[in-house]
């Protein structure tokens, strides 16, 4: 992890010196923040091209003027891989792209990746000192994404140096960001590092969930390419605890193992008519279309393409969820959500952009009951209306049942995305983890290490369902106490 | 990538395969699945796995061509690539010594239930094996079922194989001859369906063995929920073998033609 002097260091070459002298501070603070040319609504909801299309280099130079170059970056303290902000911004305003992809890769293994899907808002630039003075903070979010994208098209990639071999081999289960994280710190420290992935297809969430229109399929694979490269060794269709046991892994020689399998078990509400045929998961919708395929010419695997569809929740999966129903055809596409807009866990640009493509937003109503045909298809949902009482554990005031107020609104298909569980097969295959209430595996916050010595964990299999960033401050986490470990024996 | 090391046709509609995979065949037990794919663009489709070899490292997979996948898969030929094969999934058969067990099956159940009764009979169960189809040729594995059946009943709705009448028939014959203390069933929903109303008329104990859709097979989907006893369960990861007292049946095969007409 970067130390202080390290970052002072860094702010005190004299290029960046001399970059701070050239414009004033308050010039720098009173640019307006830079927007990001996006795709337009109509066109883009019926097709899945990408919706943001990226900064160009001079938007990207004249956004990363507005960055102060703070003395204490306190944007880094919001970045749970704490990527050095300020050096890699400095290096875009001065024109040298690649060398801020780089600094950018040193600590974070999926940079376009994070760029396009991290909340930044509730991150880094929640804590970017315009804010304190009632200014839009710097867009870091769409500068990381510009320096990522501006090294994988220029076709000049840098891998980063990786230690001689040490021939220490550790098991990573799970290829989603927690793993791909672990796995990129430490083959950068010379370990021999194998990920077995339960699924076809390497990148956990970020293939099967989060939809092409947000982040292509293509760029995740360069970025899994570049581990490729560095030496991670991936094997597919291979689940841990199923396929290959704890104990085969010791035999097999694995000293440690890193479990990252995140939280994939979808909830549902338990209630009257959930399993009509129509009434599916988010993650059953979206599996189907992102890694199955499933609206592509030539693909096996059917799927619902409804036109009265409702998705109930208000998270990122929710969003996706209805803003993929709406490509695929839905006249009316509905987020259902028992609080107020305030409180929805999405990323605001997300529900920005769903409101642009004609999503319709029924908050503070809630599912109590379908109905469905007499083949057995969900036809009609039966919706509690909702107010807002007190704030309960989580700070969030609290939906409360308007009594007697229910809607009736008719429905083809109906996604419930109301939050995921972990899988219970770790926890069940791996004698002695302590396992929580909710079924997380408990770690040592500042280790990652499990109640087996040898066996670490992070991501949503620790947390619930998270982000990708904090998935991957926890591989790096983990990564740093393992080796830690490992080297002291 | 698994290779077909030998194919063979069992019936008109249904292919046995012997599939490379060494590390499933020495760690599956009866009752376990497999998902498997084929083509790039493929579905990912539940097989139950009929049985294993250690020594060639091989799994056995019986699949009847019914849907676009099916047949893509036993369109395949020995020394061919199934491009994904991942497992074993599921929870094992329970196995113990029960006493007198019946296996009652039928269709696409026929060889998943072949491992169960090998593995009940190792268990020292007296085993009676009923088995149905339309018709004489239809009836696959009897040769296999006899080997580890005390007897094994064929049942025939044209009556041109065995007796004439239906699984339920065959079922309820032995009920009312001896004392039967558990029923295993697996086949076509609304087959075991009856069965599971037979036995549950006699107080005998039946497990269920579901084949509904499933996409990962893992928990992550939920495409394959089922109601038993009021509570919702995933058949990938909660069974698929299941009381089948307490299964909604009528509501599993409603759910089964969730996607019929759009595939
Ligand atoms: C639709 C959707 C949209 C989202 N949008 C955002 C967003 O915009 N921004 C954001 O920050 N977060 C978002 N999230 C949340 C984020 O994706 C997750 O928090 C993150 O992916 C968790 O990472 P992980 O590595 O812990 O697990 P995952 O990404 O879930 O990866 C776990 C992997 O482990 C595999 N696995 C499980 N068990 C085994 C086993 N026994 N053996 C081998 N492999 C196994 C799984 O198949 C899976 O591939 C979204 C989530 C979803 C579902």
């Amino acid at each position: 992890m970067a130390t202080t002097e390290e970052i002072k260091a860094r702010r005190s070459e004299s290029w960046r010196e001399e970059l701070r002298r050239n414009m004033k501070n308050k010039e720098r603070a009173d640019l307006p923040r830079v927007h990001m040319p996006e795709l337009d609504p109509e066109y883009r909801s019926h097709n899945y091209e990408e919706v943001n299309l990226g900064l160009n280099a001079e938007q990207a130079m004249a956004e990363a003027q507005r960055c102060l170059d703070c003395p204490v970056p306190t944007c880094m303290t919001g970045c749970p891989v704490e990527i050095n902000i300020p050096t890699f911004i400095k290096n875009i305003e001065r024109g040298e792209f690649l060398e801020a992809a780089k600094i950018v890769k040193e600590t974070s293994a999926l940079p376009a990746v994070c760029g396009r899907v991290c909340p930044q808002e509730k991150q880094c630039e929640s804590k970017c000192i315009h804010l304190k003075m009632g200014k839009d903070p710097v867009a870091i979010g769409h500068l990381e994404r510009f320096a990522a994208d501006y090294e994988r098209e220029s076709g000049k990639i840098s891998v980063p140096e990786i230690a001689p071999p040490n021939k220490i081999k550790i098991a990573v289960v799970g290829s989603g960001p927690a793993g791909l994280s672990f796995a990129g710190d430490m083959v950068k420290l010379g370990y021999d590092i194998t990920v077995f992935e339960a699924l076809h297809e390497i990148g956990g969430v970020l293939k099967y969930g989060i939809p092409e229109f947000r982040l292509p399929n293509e760029i995740v694979d360069v970025e899994i390419d570049i581990l490729a490269k560095m030496g991670v060794k991936f094997i597919t269709n291979c689940i841990i605890g199923k396929t290959i046991s704890y104990e085969d892994l010791h035999q097999d020689g694995f000293k440690g193992i890193f479990i990252a399998s995140g939280a994939g078990l979808p909830n549902f509400m338990n209630i009257p008519g959930e399993n009509l045929a129509g009434v599916l998961s988010s993650n059953e919708y979206l599996t189907r279309v992102n890694l199955m395929a499933a609206a592509k010419e030539g693909a096996d695997t059917p799927v619902f393409h409804g036109k009265k569809v409702a998705v109930i929740g208000g998270g990122n999966t929710a969003m996706d969820s209805v803003r993929t129903a709406r490509r695929l055809g839905a006249e009316k596409a509905m987020i259902i959500y028992r609080r107020s807009e305030e409180e929805m866990p999405a990323r605001l640009e997300e529900v920005k952009h769903a409101k642009e493509e004609g999503i319709i937003f029924l908050t503070l109503h809630n599912p109590v009951e379908y109905s469905g045909d007499e083949k057995g298809r969900v036809t009609q949902m039966k919706l509690q209306k909702m107010e807002l009482g007190e704030a309960d554990a989580s700070g969030r005031r609290k939906p409360v049942e308007i009594e007697g107020a229910i809607d009736l609104v008719d429905v083809d298909m109906v996604i419930v995305s109301i939050g995921v569980s972990p899988n219970p097969l770790i926890p069940s295959a791996f004698k002695g983890l302590d396992i929580s209430r909710w079924g997380t595996i408990i770690v040592d916050q500042d280790s990652m290490q499990s109640a087996l010595p040898d066996v670490y964990a992070g991501g949503d299999i620790v947390r619930g369902g998270a982000t990708v960033i904090l998935a991957m401050g926890d591989g790096r986490k983990a990564a740093a106490a393992m080796n830690k470990a490992l080297s002291s024996l | 990538m698994n290779k077909i090391v030998k194919k063979e046709i069992l019936s008109e509609n249904v292919v046995k395969f012997e599939v490379e995979a060494p590390l499933i065949a020495r760690s599956r037990k009866a009752g376990h699945f497999v998902i498997v794919k084929v083509g790039k663009y493929g579905e990912r489709i539940p097989l139950t796995i009929a049985g294993a070899d250690l020594e060639k490292g091989t799994i056995t997979l019986v699949i009847q061509r019914i849907g676009k996948s099916s047949k893509k898969i036993c369109a395949l030929d020995a020394g061919e690539y199934i491009t994904d094969l991942v497992g074993p999934l599921g929870q094992a058969t329970h196995i113990e010594k029960f006493g007198t067990v019946v296996c009652a099956c039928g269709g696409v159940g026929t060889a998943p239930m072949l491992p169960i009764v090998e593995a009940m009979k190792k268990a020292g169960n007296k085993v009676i094996t009923v088995q149905a189809a339309r018709t004489k040729e239809l009836i696959i594995l009897e040769r296999e079922m006899q080997e580890f059946s005390d007897e094994v009943v064929i049942m025939t709705d044209d009556g041109s194989y065995g007796k004439k009448g239906l699984v339920t028939n065959g079922v309820e014959d032995v009920i009312n001859r001896e004392k039967v203390d558990l029923c295993v069933t697996i086949g076509p929903a609304i087959m075991m369906k009856f069965v599971s109303q037979l036995t549950q008329k006699y107080d005998i104990p039946t497990v269920a063995s579901l084949n509904t859709i499933m996409v990962d097979g893992t928990g992550m989907c939920g495409a394959c929920r089922v109601t038993v006893g009021g509570k919702t369960k995933f058949v990938c990861i909660d069974g698929p073998e299941f009381d089948a007292h307490q299964v909604d049946f009528d509501e599993m095969m409603m759910r089964l033609n969730a996607y019929k007409g759009i595939e």
